[in-house]
């Protein structure tokens, strides 16, 4: 510090009230402290990614039903359950079909970055879910169970309250039946609209109906209590006092499961296409 | 020829070196942790712990960031100590400990990627922490480094200490587990302890807080006010 402030001409003994010697030291402090911080993200980055995107497949997981949603789980052993037990293929959302696997790495697939991507996306059909942009493709991550298919599980998105909501449904065979939900990453009000990433509200949405009978996306986030999922298959309980993100929720379920979203596979899962 | 015990041409015998450890260290060191306890004693602090006391290992991890951010900002203010105009000092002391907790959130989400979601902004509330820029304003700017250094790591000791153990009693009556790991059975799950639900939430905390300070003060009347 001596040094570099000798190099300026200024004496930290006389000088240092006054504005010249003031200006350098804080622009001395400013650059050191910014070059800390930048060398410690930039150099930081690429774990932080690794670690985000592990935590995204274990969401896979915990949507699945296949690891309680607090355990934890080092990467290996996401990678052990994601061969032994899983297939991930991306499917073409606007006709339903499944791409071929060499066409494009499913697994690795960045559906955010999809969506900004103009060679990957599309602007999206007018929608009351606030999404802008639909990305081509999307992830379908098949749960295998003696071989044979026996969940499936989308990856939805959509717009929160404060931010934006990312999440999986993992639906039974039959392209219907709700096995599981998460909401894994969002900006909720803590305690409010937060409550979507609680398990146990999360649990609520098991056996759950997501279409009609004439197919068509319902499953709706209810103000108040709904009954049991036998009786009442197409509403889930709302959270008090988080309106806006029970509308949100709703909305976001209903888009990507319907039309414009995952409904042509799901249709096509229906009648019984397999990978 | 006896040979002289002082050699004239000897450089003059250095001042007294300061022990590493003596006394004034570690009373330095040992203070804050009890008797001049942050929390306890000088009611800093106390936002941070009111929410990130549910579980005891989230308050381990900001307990550890704390301290390391409250010694390096201790070490690094005191070391600049003497080329610090008086007018910016307290903007210089906030960027060196804004710095060094970016620098901890980033390591916290490289590594402990689930924890800091659960931390999510309470990692970077550290910085608000009146505990760090307290002691920065009024040890290190006085203080050698070293000593800096050491009342940076007891403050943070004291800091941690009130944590845990406010952490302790509500994971433990609220949750009936520590660290996770279940101790009393809960009723929801076929076991006897039904537990308390205040105890998940934040007044609780101000309650196990006030509790401590009371017990603190009956320990050692001195710290008493008088009226």
């Amino acid at each position: 510090m001596s040094r570099v402030l000798a190099r300026l001409g200024l004496d930290p003994q006389r000088d240092r009230e006054t504005p010249r010697y003031t200006i350098a030291f804080t622009a001395v402090v400013c650059v050191v402290c910014a070059l800390l911080v930048s060398v410690a993200a930039v150099s930081l980055q690429p774990r932080q990614q690794a670690q985000a995107r592990l935590y995204m497949e274990k969401n896979v997981l915990v949507a699945a039903a296949l690891i309680a949603p607090l355990a934890p789980m080092a990467a290996a052993e996401v990678d052990a359950v994601f061969a032994r037990d899983l297939k991930v293929r991306l499917v073409e959302l606007a006709s339903g079909e499944l791409l071929a696997p060499q066409a494009r790495d499913a697994r690795a697939f960045d559906m955010r970055a999809a969506r900004n991507d103009p060679q990957l996306s599309q602007p999206a059909p007018a929608n009351d879910a606030g999404i802008r942009r639909l990305p081509r493709y999307g992830p379908v991550y098949y749960v295998l169970k003696d071989g044979q298919v026996d969940q499936v599980v989308l990856a939805v998105e959509g717009p929160g309250m404060w931010g934006t909501i990312y999440g999986f449904v993992a639906l039974a065979a039959d392209g219907n039946t709700v096995r599981g939900v998460t909401f894994y990453e969002h900006r909720e009000t803590p305690g409010l609209g937060g409550e979507i990433g609680n398990p146990q509200w999360q649990a609520l949405w098991r056996g759950r109906q997501v279409f009609d009978d004439q197919w068509n996306a319902r499953l709706t986030v209810i103000k108040g209590r709904a009954d049991d999922p036998q009786a009442d298959p197409l509403r889930v309980d709302g959270i008090t006092g988080a309106t806006i993100t029970n509308v949100a929720v709703t909305r976001l379920i209903q888009f990507w499961l319907g039309p414009h979203g995952y409904g042509p596979f799901l249709a096509r899962l229906r009648a019984g296409a397999r990978p | 020829m006896a040979v002289s015990a002082i050699n004239p041409m000897d450089p003059p015998a250095a001042a007294a070196r300061r022990p590493l450890f003596g006394v004034a260290e570690r009373d330095t060191l040992v203070a804050p942790v009890l008797a001049n306890n942050p929390i306890g004693v000088q009611v800093l602090g106390i936002c941070s712990a009111l929410a990130i006391t549910t579980r005891m290992d989230k308050a381990l991890v900001m307990s550890l960031g704390v301290i390391l951010v409250a010694m390096m900002a201790n070490v690094v203010v005191s070391l600049v100590r003497n080329y610090t105009p008086t007018a910016v000092r307290i903007i210089v002391q906030l960027a060196v400990i804004a710095s060094l907790v970016i620098v901890f959130d980033q390591v916290l989400r490289a590594t402990q990627y689930e924890l800091s979601l659960e931390l999510s902004v309470f990692v970077g509330l550290i910085i608000t922490n009146c505990i760090v820029m307290g002691r920065a304003e009024g040890f290190a700017m006085s203080n050698p480094p070293w000593r800096a250094a050491l009342d940076g790591l007891g403050n943070g000791a004291g800091y941690a200490l009130v944590l845990m153990l406010v952490a302790f009693a509500r994971e433990l009556l609220g949750a009936g587990k520590v660290f996770g790991f279940t101790v009393l059975p809960l009723a929801r799950d076929g076991g006897w302890y039904v537990p308390n639900g205040l105890m998940l939430l934040a007044p609780s905390a101000l309650f196990l807080i006030g509790l401590l300070i009371w017990a603190l003060r009956t320990w050692r009347p001195q710290l008493q006010e008088k009226d």
